[in-house]
C-alpha cells in the first residue's frame, strides 16, 4: 500500500531523516518507534508532502497504491490527502479549527472530495461520530472544539480522517497528549477501526506498550534511520540491533523489577548527526561498537521481514 | 460587570453617534446650510441663548445642532469607508506575506516600510491640494494611506496561525492554499483585525478633522467637525463655545470608538480562552 525507499529530509545543513525505507501493507498496522527527535514525525510529514518551508525532501521511491507520490503535483497530492490518505495529529487540543463547529469541519472534508449535499455529509458525519465512540453525535456536531475534552477531540479527529474512507491512515502519536485511561480507549478504537475497515495504519509512537498491543510490523528509528524492522513478535522475542535491545531493556516490566532497582537505560543521549556523517549513528552509545562501525553499515536480514542495520551478526 | 463599564460607555457613545448620523438631520428642524444673518453667534441654550437653537448658531447664523449631527454623518462615513479601504489593502498584503513568506513577504515588508516612511499628513495635504478637495478624495487618500497597521497585524497573526496544528490538519485533509487562507487563517485572525479597524476609524476621523481644519478636507459649505473648529477659530476668544462644541464632540466620539475597540479586544480574547 505504502512503499517508501531511501527517504531523506534535510533542513538546511542538517539532515533529519537519512535513508528511511518503510513498507506498509494493506490491512496492516505498522508502528514507527523511536525517541523524540529521531525523525518519526518528519518522516510522516514528508510522506504527506506537508513539510515546512525550507525542508528538502529526496527519496528513491514514495509509492502509494501504485501511484508515485514523488511525481505527483500539489493538486494531485491535495486530492489524495484527506480522501485516500488520512492523517491524525498529536495535539487534539489544537488540531481542530476553533472557529468552526465539529459538523462543519467534518462535512467540509467530505464534500471537498466526494461532493454531495450537506445533508448527506452531515448524516455520514453523525454515523462516523457514533462509530468512533461518541455518544450523542447529534449534540456534538453542533458544538465548537473548545466545548470538547481532549479525548473527544481526538475521536473527532479520527472521524474526520475517516470521512472519505481512506486506504491509509497515518497517526502521529495520537495518544501522547491524552491521559492514560483515554489513551487506552483511543488505541482500542484505532485497532478496531483498522481491522474492520481493512485500513493500512502507520502509527507513530514512542510507547513500546502501544506497539506490543496493536502493531503487526514494527520499524525502530534512531537518529533519522530505520535501524531495525520486524514483525512485532519477532522484534520483542529477538531484538537484534543493539539500540532495539537497549530500548526494550529500558522499559520497566511490572513484577520483574524490584522496588528501588535502577532501570537499565541506554547511556548517553541522541547525538546531533553532522551532515557528512557516515557509518552507524548509534556507535558512540553502543557497547558493541567497533572500528568498522565508522564506515557504511550493512543492512542484514535475520528472517524474512526482519531486517536490521548493524555490523553484528545475530 | 464593572470590568465592562468602559466598553459599555464606548458602545453607548458610538451608538449615539450612529443614531445621530442616521436620523439626526431629519429630526433637527433646521437646515444645516440655511444662513440667518440676523441671528449670528447665538449662544447655546445653557449660556442664555434661545430654545430654537439648543447649541446656538455659527458666524453665518446656521443652526449649530443641525451642523453637528450632519457633521457626525460625514465623520463616520469618512472613518468607516477609509478603514474599509485600508483594511482591504492591508489585510490582503499582510495575510499574503505572512502566509507565503519568502519573497512575497519581503515584498510586503518593503511596501510596509515604504508606507511608514511617508509622512501621512504632508502627503494627504499634497494630494488634496493637487487633486482638489472633495469628500471622496479625502476618503480615498486616507484609505490608501492608513493600511500599514492592518498589514503589520495581519502579517504577524497569520504567521502565528499558519504554524498551528489545525492548519496542518486542514492541509492533511486535502485543503488548497486558498482554502486554508480563507477558511482556516482569516476567521482566526479576525478578532485582532476588528480591534485594528476601530483604531483606524478613530484615526481617520481625527485626520479628516485635521485636514478640514487646515482647509484641505471636506469643502466649505459641508459641515465637518474639523471645519467647524476652523471656522470658529476667529471667535474663540469672544465665544469659546463655538470651538468647544465640535471639539468636545470629536473628543468624545474618538474616545468612544477607542473604548469600544479596547473592550472588543478583551471580550473576544476572553471568549476564545473559554
Amino acid at each position: 500500500m505504502l512503499d517508501v525507499a531511501g527517504l531523506r529530509v534535510s533542513f538546511g545543513a542538517i539532515e533529519a531523516v537519512h535513508g528511511v525505507s518503510l513498507r506498509v501493507r494493506h490491512g496492516e498496522t505498522h508502528c514507527l518507534v523511536g525517541e523524540s527527535g529521531c525523525g518519526k514525525s518528519v518522516t510522516a510529514l514528508a510522506i504527506m508532502g506537508l513539510l515546512a518551508r525550507g525542508a528538502r525532501r529526496r527519496a528513491e521511491r514514495i509509492g502509494f497504491d501504485g501511484t508515485d507520490l514523488l511525481a505527483l503535483s500539489d493538486r494531485g497530492m491535495g486530492r489524495l490527502r484527506g480522501s485516500r490518505i488520512g492523517m491524525i495529529f498529536q495535539e487534539p487540543m489544537t488540531s481542530l479549527n476553533p472557529a468552526y463547529t465539529v459538523s462543519s469541519q467534518l462535512t467540509e472534508v467530505y464534500r471537498r472530495h466526494r461532493g454531495g449535499t450537506r445533508a448527506a455529509a452531515t448524516e455520514r458525519a453523525a454515523a462516523l461520530l457514533g462509530r468512533v465512540g461518541i455518544s450523542a453525535p447529534g449534540l456534538r456536531l453542533g458544538q465548537f472544539p473548545h466545548q470538547l475534552s481532549g479525548g473527544l477531540r481526538q475521536r473527532v479527529m479520527i472521524a474526520m480522517a475517516l470521512m472519505c474512507d481512506p486506504d491509509l491512515l497515518i497517526a502521529d502519536e495520537p495518544t501522547t497528549a491524552l491521559d492514560v485511561t483515554v489513551q487506552a480507549g483511543i488505541l482500542r478504537l484505532l485497532a478496531a477501526l483498522q481491522a474492520e475497515m481493512g485500513l493500512a495504519l502507520l502509527l507513530i509512537t514512542h510507547d513500546l506498550g502501544v506497539v506490543a498491543r496493536v502493531a503487526h510490523q514494527v520499524s525502530v528509528m534512531y537518529a533519522g534511520e530505520v535501524v531495525e524492522s520486524a514483525p512485532v513478535a519477532a522484534l520483542f522475542a529477538r531484538p537484534t540491533h543493539p539500540y532495539t535491545q537497549g530500548l526494550l531493556a529500558s522499559v520497566p516490566v511490572p513484577g520483574k523489577l524490584r522496588r528501588g532497582q535502577p532501570l537499565d537505560p541506554i547511556p548517553g543521549s541522541v547525538p546531533r548527526i553532522p551532515p557528512d556523517f557516515v557509518g552507524c549513528g548509534f556507535r558512540e552509545r553502543c557497547r558493541f561498537a567497533m572500528p568498522a562501525c565508522a564506515v557504511a553499515v550493512p543492512l542484514r536480514e535475520r528472517a524474512p521481514g526482519h531486517s536490521y542495520l548493524c555490523q553484528l551478526t545475530p | 460587570m464593572l470590568r465592562h463599564l468602559p466598553t459599555a460607555l464606548g458602545a453607548l457613545i458610538v451608538g449615539a453617534a450612529l443614531l445621530a448620523a442616521l436620523f439626526g438631520p431629519s429630526l433637527v428642524p433646521h437646515d444645516p446650510f440655511a444662513q440667518d444673518l440676523l441671528r449670528r453667534l447665538v449662544p447655546p441654550a445653557w449660556l442664555g441663548g434661545d430654545a430654537a437653537h439648543p447649541l446656538g448658531t455659527d458666524q453665518l447664523g446656521r443652526d449649530y445642532l443641525a451642523r453637528l449631527v450632519y457633521g457626525a454623518r460625514i465623520s463616520l462615513v469618512i472613518g468607516v469607508v477609509a478603514a474599509l479601504t485600508s483594511g482591504l489593502i492591508g489585510i490582503t498584503l499582510g495575510v499574503l506575506g505572512g502566509f507565503f513568506g519568502g519573497w512575497v513577504d519581503d515584498l510586503v515588508m518593503f511596501a510596509i516600510t515604504c508606507r511608514l516612511s511617508i509622512p501621512l499628513i504632508l502627503v494627504a495635504l499634497a494630494v488634496v491640494s493637487a487633486v482638489g478637495s472633495s469628500l471622496s478624495v479625502v476618503v480615498l487618500t486616507l484609505g490608501l494611506l492608513l493600511w500599514d497597521r492592518f498589514a503589520v497585524v495581519a502579517r504577524t497573526t497569520t504567521m502565528q496561525v499558519r504554524r498551528l496544528d489545525y492548519v496542518a490538519a486542514a492541509q492533511a485533509a486535502g485543503a488548497s492554499g486558498f482554502h486554508v487562507l480563507w477558511r482556516e487563517v482569516l476567521p482566526n485572525i479576525a478578532h485582532h483585525l476588528v480591534v485594528v479597524a476601530t483604531l483606524e476609524v478613530a484615526l481617520a476621523i481625527l485626520l479628516e478633522a485635521v485636514l478640514s481644519f487646515l482647509g484641505l478636507g471636506v469643502p466649505a459649505p459641508l459641515p465637518s467637525w474639523g471645519l467647524m473648529i476652523a471656522e470658529g477659530r476667529d471667535y474663540m476668544f469672544f465665544e469659546p463655545w463655538v470651538i468647544m462644541v465640535p471639539g468636545l464632540s470629536l473628543f468624545v466620539l474618538v474616545l468612544g470608538i477607542n473604548l469600544l475597540g479596547d473592550g472588543l479586544r478583551d471580550l473576544l480574547a476572553a471568549s476564545r480562552d473559554a
